[in-house]
């Protein structure tokens, strides 16, 4: 594994672009910057073509035969099934608009790494393949030929994109680099070229329901440690149910949030809550994850993955369906999921059980983002909170990319920030809602031996929040996402040493006053309280 | 390197010796660049295969001699019984669930803080304490 230089080393980034054309600067795979390949059996288990053994280091990545026709018929049929493909291939004027938005061209400095150039990866060879220009004025027209090199580039590149769609926000013409980058990786998948980071947690996830891998008697074997923890600080015992026929609601979780630090807090969050309002729902060990690899892999394995959501509902007989503070899994269920397996017509509207609150924006999904929910408790006086009881967090707020672009998702979880927390500062402007920087390790990328590139693509969003860990004293930075929970903790021991990283529903679950609770003197992580008599800061 | 000032036959031993350190040590470096590339390695005449990080692919041919071989590339000289105490909780669990545990059950049922597991695992739970124990790698949002 590479050794990852020290931030001084790191932070000295040279934006100079080179003197050669980009077409002449072949492709080198540094140190740190890459993700190992797919094993054979992550592939073999979703039935992805070309499982095989190889390595990006190698010289041979033992390409099927006949892969250049496999490309340009993979992209001859996308660009016939996605107009939008089209048009993103078409109308980029290269005004540069992009160019410096990207975190990854922020924190690297490398010119393929602006959006505008990543596509254009791409785009040459859609040149050369599907337009006359391209055809008959070759490189003049912005075209090249299609060539293992370009292939090991795109590996690099698309790799080194985490899919957040900043640029997208400040393109005149709202092109979406994600669409691009999904495209471009599905292309790599038809040729068996994709990183065990996103293999792995596909296979495990269709095969055992979540990224991780977590079978049913582990789940549960977790979740009931989880309510001891409960117990140990409030003296309740919450009771939830598995797989349970007929309940309300099913809820799920990203599955990151049962198993790893500090998403567990989050988790034992939800389940305080669903307790103290006497939610009637219900986990499943089949459907235990929302979030989904699948769409860092291709549209198809995204609609798979996706599916067993719903079939778990219908199977249960729920109303609709709850989900947990996760990422990508709202991209897709808010903006692929009705037309990919929706509607879900055997569900109901979403409606609030404890407010009646009807939540039409979830009419065709019947999904509800949990902020939204519990946003809609506290606006509804339904909840006791008391905000001292996180006073040792000040707390800024990272938009996570998925829900803040993807769903418009900023004011709810600032409004239970604020209800739930007494110090609260809000990062630069330029940084947050949809301008948010991204983690760096977004869209599968948070593998460790791409440890390199994530502390540069990171860079970003962590002097963002060095910015108010200096100035106001911030030492919590709170997202709504479980990509996030794994990714900013390291990001800041790397650059913001100092911060650590939680959830929302974690200081939910600590201010949430709960019918017949012990007094508490700890908090979800077990550290004690602070208290004065004033309630002032200590 | 060897013989060019050899007049005298003290230079001539002293030629041989640095001849064969020389050789040897070409051969270490032959052999380790091999496990490298292979990625494996041989344990009492088992050959263990693992992956980029050096995690075993085979969680089935673990042993104690496998432990102890991983151990030293982790940082940890001499499997105590301590060590022992989290890597067979580690096993178990994993027999059990087929699942690394989550860190803080490790904590709760081994009765050993984080820090105190990060003394006995200098690289950490997951990469350390796991690896030697022979576990896969978990992936996804973690």
């Amino acid at each position: 594994m590479a050794k990852v230089p020290k931030p001084e080393q790191l932070v000295n980034i040279d934006h100079k672009p080179p003197a050669k054309p980009w077409m002449d600067m072949p492709v080198k795979f540094e140190e740190g910057m890459w993700c190992y390949a797919a094993k054979p059996e992550s592939l073999e288990a979703v039935g992805l073509p070309n499982p095989r053994k190889w390595s990006p280091e190698e010289e041979d990545w033992k390409l099927p035969e006949n892969w250049k026709e496999v490309i340009f018929e993979g992209l001859r049929e996308r660009l016939e099934k996605y107009r939008s493909l089209r048009i993103f291939m078409d109308i980029c004027v290269r005004c540069g608009a992009c160019a410096d938005k990207c975190h990854f061209f922020l924190g690297t400095g490398d010119p393929k790494n602006m959006p505008v150039l990543r596509a254009e990866l791409l785009r040459s060879i859609y040149r050369k393949e599907f337009t006359v220009a391209g055809k008959l004025l070759g490189k003049m027209a912005g075209a090249r030929e299609l060539t293992e090199d370009v292939v090991k580039e795109w590996f690099y590149y698309f790799f080194q994109c985490t899919q957040c769609r900043r640029c997208s926000v400040f393109c005149p013409y709202g092109i979406d680099t994600a669409e691009i980058t999904i495209i471009a990786r599905e292309l790599l998948n038809l040729l068996g070229c994709n990183i065990e980071w996103i293999a792995s947690p596909v296979a495990n996830c269709y095969k055992k329901g979540n990224h991780l891998g977590i079978q049913p008697h582990a789940l549960k074997d977790m979740v009931e440690m989880l309510a001891d923890d409960i117990e140990d600080v409030t003296g309740i015992r919450v009771e939830p149910t598995f797989n349970r026929k007929g309940a309300e609601i099913l809820f799920i979780p990203p599955s990151g949030d049962v198993f790893a630090d500090p998403g567990i807090y989050t988790f034992m969050g939800y389940l305080m809550l669903f307790h103290e309002i006497g939610l009637d729902y219900t986990l499943s060990t089949y459907a235990s994850e929302g979030g989904n690899f699948g769409s860092f892999t291709s549209h198809e394995m995204m609609k798979r993955l996706n599916a067993k959501m719903y079939a778990e509902a219908e199977r249960l007989g729920v109303k609709w369906i709850l989900g947990g503070e996760c990422g990508h899994m709202w991209r897709v269920v808010h903006q692929y999921m009705n037309t990919m397996n929706g509607p879900a017509d055997f569900l109901e509207e979403p409606v609030s059980p404890i407010t009646g609150t009807k939540f039409e924006n979830a009419k065709s999904t019947k999904m509800v983002h949990i902020v939204e929910f519990t946003a809609d408790l506290i606006r509804n006086n339904k909840l006791k909170l008391d905000p001292s009881r996180n006073d040792h967090f000040r707390i800024t707020f990272h938009d996570s990319c998925n829900p803040a672009r993807a769903m418009g998702l900023f004011e709810e979880p600032r409004y239970i920030i604020k209800n739930t927390c007494n110090y609260f500062y809000e990062m630069p402007e330029e940084t947050i809602r949809e301008k948010t920087f991204c983690c760096g390790s977004g869209a599968g990328l948070n593998a460790e031996e791409n440890m390199v590139m994530r502390m540069k693509g990171g860079l970003p969003r962590a002097n963002a929040v060095k910015y108010v860990h200096e100035k106001y004293d911030v030492n919590t930075l709170t997202c709504i996402c479980a990509v996030d929970r794994a990714a900013l903790p390291t990001l800041m021991n790397y650059w913001v040493p100092g911060v650590s990283v939680s959830g929302v529903h974690e200081l939910v679950g600590n201010a949430l006053i709960m019918k017949g609770e012990k007094q508490r003197t700890t908090n979800l992580r077990g550290e004690p309280l602070l208290r004065t008599e004033d309630g002032g800061d200590v | 390197m060897l013989t060019t000032k050899d007049k005298e036959g003290n230079f001539k031993v002293a030629g041989i010796v640095g001849c064969v350190t020389w050789v040897s040590l070409i051969l270490i470096l032959i052999k380790n660049l091999l496990e490298v590339l292979s990625m494996s390695f041989e344990v009492n005449g088992k050959v263990i295969e693992v992956d980029e990080d050096g995690f075993i692919t085979d969680p089935d041919l673990w042993d104690e001699a496998v432990a102890e071989y991983l151990a030293k590339t982790e940082e940890v000289e001499e499997l105590t019984e301590d060590h022992w105490k989290v890597i067979n909780y580690l096993r178990d669990y994993y027999k059990q669930y087929g699942i690394a545990p989550m860190v803080r059950k490790v904590t709760k049922e081994t009765g050993f803080s984080l820090k105190e597991i990060y003394e006995l695992f200098p690289s950490g739970p997951a990469k350390g304490a796991c690896k030697i124990a022979g576990l896969p790698k978990p992936t996804g949002c973690v």
